[in-house]
């Protein structure tokens, strides 16, 4: 196995630069294709609101697309489609990230425009009002029409009850309605500087050519304050939460969620492999007990995200099949996570875990975008360093660490379950 | 539970950007013994193959009284052949750490497979094995009747999906493009162990299936592999091409009511054949109107100046026998009417005004700049070739993408605008809370 990584990207290859005002930059040339894709990552998102002011890291991400003194309204985005470019930001619980992917010819562009945006958006009046109509028709589409999303949202603020993880990313609908365009003033004064960003560039340059171009185009933006940190820790749970969700819907769904450390633990490789243990493909144990034998579920998925600035979880996920009872399916995957706590997995199911892990780590490199949002990931939660220790990681980790984390982690006592009910009012 | 959290940018994260390989592209074609087309792009950089397979055997081969049969086809190729077990496949690929997936849609059925180029061979063996022995084994059958009913249940669920369906269905009236490809409830119960072996013996045939190879691996090598694991796989009876939908429903305003915050909004007609020679204007005319996201018209009049929706766009898709075109929102019951309304009016305008030199300039700087990244990794070349070979656009498509933009103009937009774009004449599906529409 070894052997096929040899001619592979690890961070041995990415190349750190910090400039005088605290602007970090990270490259990785990849010439397999004549593209580039160009990030900035702002170290700012849900997690560092503050109640009443839920979605304001979110809608700044908008309003940032609404132009500077020398880029009009909505012009960034058709300068870069016009130069043939692709571009899109998003906000999660811990980052805000703008990016752009185009020809190594055109990317000087993108370079100017984020340099710009970062120091000089408007954040225009006249545009604050239709966009809050714009983010409120967001949150109806994603989380209060979608049945599984606004499930989660609930579970969520009920897992973590201190934490800022509590949020939506996307904000109450009351909290939009209420935020002001001062706050997002004041956020962006705050928290867009050098110093609390970013940049990973992944694509087909050369680093001796383009970072003169980074350095002119960033290099002149002042730093700015430090940003507060955000030190909450959130409580010990003592006791299993239930959420109960009902809306209109045609089928069950089950989710738990449980407390675990993110990959600043020597833990996290053992979790990661945990979860595909769990669910990780047709052969794994939960979906081959639920969904193939049992015909419990439809799907049922696992999920670990290390990459969380504070530990967040571990999270399963399953739809049921027409005519089931959730607690007939709780009872199943009940019975499965104990037996993962209760006896050791087979030396063959941990060599499957580990050659499914190694593989997409293969194929997660198919994509210079993809390799991107790792690195940037890991630079925002534990530094971009810690992906090179990655598979050396998961390759240490043994049958005994697998049931050890289940047992310390996969605690009833320190989860959450959500379920949707399906309410018909057949309509009018 | 980050997951959830990040729920809420499912969207954004799915338009990711892509990196382009047009210059790395450089494919073979090769016709096997048996009628295979085979399409192969060497890409040493990474040790990972990806495979595509696109086979004559969607859902326009089968009975309408089966609806279903193709689909239910394809999803049991991976449950069960004279060799293995559906179980000792899931156990084969998993270990492997490769994916394989199956589908079906109205035309074709595919197969896509990535695996590890250390572990090429096996899965080529086990791909053959799927191609060439499946057996339907009666339980796996009953599972996977069990597993369509539910995504059909689920679909249900998701109201842009409930539009759609409801759309093609007007359109296509009697035809399977207007039929959900997944059948219906009663349909599939109904589905028989040997109507599938059936299906699968006429159409899962070499000569009617395009093979697409892109990874660390010379068209040679592969060539003689797919040789050796292939060489049980017959001719069969040829594909026919695929036949126009017999009808074209008359415009009418379907309602569907749910309990929802928003009202999920189709607005449409029929469109243009792949092989139209307008194909390109149309899709310059539409990028400036709705396609073009940021950039579009529809856009800046819906979503910006009147924070009506958050997603906006048109959409012409256009088939081997059939096309249609389609101008999909969201927006919040209330708002339905008016939205709906300027949809129809930027319609209008297409029709009434040429648009400016710089919106022409700006559309096809977008095509012709942004084409190579319609193919950034290993497997989307293969989902690329394959589509080259299946619409006959032959391998020079990516070198004359370019100038097949470049001719069109402005009167060329004004034109095709006016011929395939009917704001008097709309099939309207609209999945909402019908009260708070407000609708007579």
């Amino acid at each position: 196995m070894v052997s096929a990584f040899t001619s592979t990207i690890n961070a041995a290859q990415v190349q750190e630069i910090v400039l005088d005002n605290g602007l970090k930059i990270l490259l990785l040339e990849d010439h397999k294709s004549p593209a580039v894709t160009f990030q900035v990552w702002y170290r700012v998102g849900a997690r560092n609101e503050k109640d009443g002011k839920s979605g304001l890291a979110h809608f700044l991400e908008h309003m940032m697309f609404k132009g500077t003194p020398s880029t009009g309204p909505e012009e960034y985005s058709r300068i870069i489609a016009k130069n043939g470019g692709r571009s899109n930001a998003f906000t999660s619980s811990d980052m805000t990230v703008y990016f752009a992917t185009m020809s190594r010819e055109k990317i000087g562009i993108e370079l100017d425009l984020e340099a710009d945006r970062m120091a000089n958006a408007l954040l225009g009046e006249k545009y604050f009002e239709p966009e809050k109509k714009v983010i409120q028709e967001e949150r109806r589409m994603r989380t209060e029409d979608n049945p599984a999303s606004a499930l989660s949202e609930v579970a969520s603020a009920v897992a973590f009850t201190v934490h800022p993880y509590r949020r939506p990313v996307v904000g109450w609908m009351q909290d939009i309605q209420n935020l002001t365009r001062q706050d997002l003033v004041d956020f962006y004064k705050l928290y867009y500087a050098p110093n609390n960003a970013f940049i990973v560039m992944v694509g087909d340059f050369s680093s001796d050519e383009v970072l003169p171009k980074i350095k002119a185009s960033f290099s002149k933006i002042p730093r700015g304050p430090e940003p507060p940190t955000v030190d909450v820790e959130e409580l010990e749970q003592r006791g299993e939460r239930r959420v109960v969700f009902k809306k209109e819907a045609e089928l069950p769904f089950l989710l738990n969620f449980y407390h675990a450390p993110n990959l600043k633990s020597p833990d996290s490789f053992a979790l990661d492999l945990l979860t595909v243990v769990l669910a990780g493909g047709k052969s794994s144990r939960l979906y081959h007990d639920l969904v193939y034998q049992k015909r419990l579920v439809r799907g049922i998925d696992a999920d670990y995200s290390g990459v969380s600035i504070d530990p967040a979880g571990l999270s399963i996920f399953a739809q049921l099949l027409p005519g089931i009872e959730i607690s007939a399916a709780e009872r199943e995957l009940d019975r499965g996570l104990e037996k993962v706590k209760s006896e050791l997995i087979s030396e063959r199911e941990l060599q499957k875990a580990k050659n499914q892990v190694e593989a997409a780590f293969v194929f997660a490199q198919d994509s210079i975008f993809g390799q991107a949002m790792k690195i940037g990931y890991y630079e925002a939660v534990g530094g971009w360093r810690q992906m090179d220790g990655y598979l050396d990681g998961i390759r240490r980790v043994t049958r005994e660490d697998i049931r050890r984390v289940a047992r310390q982690y996969l605690v009833r006592d320190r989860r959450t379950v959500g379920t949707l009910i399906p309410t018909k009012e057949k309509s009018q | 539970m980050k997951k959830l959290l990040w729920y809420a940018f499912a969207i954004f994260i799915s338009t990711s950007p892509a990196s382009p390989s047009m210059a790395a592209m450089v494919a073979k074609r090769t016709v096997l013994n048996n009628g295979l087309v085979l399409l192969t792009s060497e890409q040493r950089a990474l040790p990972m193959v990806s495979i595509e397979l696109l086979i004559d055997a969607g859902s326009r081969n089968e009975p309408a009284d089966q609806a279903g049969l193709a689909n239910l086809t394809s999803t049991l190729l991976t449950h069960g052949t004279q060799k293995r077990s559906a179980t000792q496949i899931s156990e084969a690929l998993d270990f492997m750490g490769a994916s394989l997936s199956t589908g079906a849609g109205e035309d074709v059925a595919t197969v896509s497979m990535t695996v590890l180029k250390k572990d090429l061979a096996a899965g080529l063996e086990l791909l053959a094995e799927i191609l060439t022995q499946s057996n339907f084994p009666q339980a796996e059958i009953d599972r996977q009747k069990q597993a369509v009913i539910a995504s059909i249940k689920a679909r249900e669920e998701d109201p842009g999906a409930v539009a759609a369906t409801a759309f093609a269905a007007v359109l296509f009236p009697k035809s399977p493009y207007g039929r959900p490809v997944e059948g219906t409830e009663a349909t599939v119960k109904g589905l028989q162990q040997k109507s599938l072996q059936e299906f699968y013996n006429r159409n899962y045939r070499p000569n009617r299936t395009i093979i697409a190879v892109v990874g660390d691996v010379a068209e040679q090598e592969i060539a003689q592999a797919l040789n050796k694991a292939m060489k049980g796989w017959a001719k069969g009876t040829p594909g026919k091409k695929p036949a126009p939908p017999a009808e074209i429903g008359k415009a009418q305003t379907v309602r569907i009511s749910k309990d929802l915050t928003q009202a999920n909004i189709v607005l449409g007609h029929n469109g243009a054949v792949r092989g139209n020679p307008d194909y390109y204007a149309i899709q310059v005319m539409n990028y400036i109107m709705g396609g073009g996201g940021f950039s579009s018209r529809a856009m800046d009049s819906i979503r910006n100046e009147r924070g009506l929706a958050y997603s906006v766009y048109s959409y012409f898709g256009a088939e081997k026998s059939h096309g249609s075109f389609q101008f999909v929102m969201q927006t919040k019951n209330e708002t339905a009417l008016q939205a709906i309304q300027i949809a129809k009016e930027e319609m209008g305008r297409m029709r009434e005004q040429p648009v400016s030199e710089q919106e022409l300039n700006d559309a096809k700087d977008y095509l012709t700049g942004s084409f190579p990244l319609r193919f950034d990794t290993n497997r989307k070349v293969a989902g690329f070739l394959a589509q080259v070979e299946y619409y006959e656009l032959g391998l020079d498509y990516p070198e004359r993408y370019a100038d097949l933009i470049r001719k069109v103009t402005r009167d060329d937009v004004l034109r095709v605008a006016r011929q395939y774009l009917h704001p008097e004449d709309l099939t309207l599906v609209i999945v909402a809370n019908r009260k708070k529409v407000g609708e007579k």
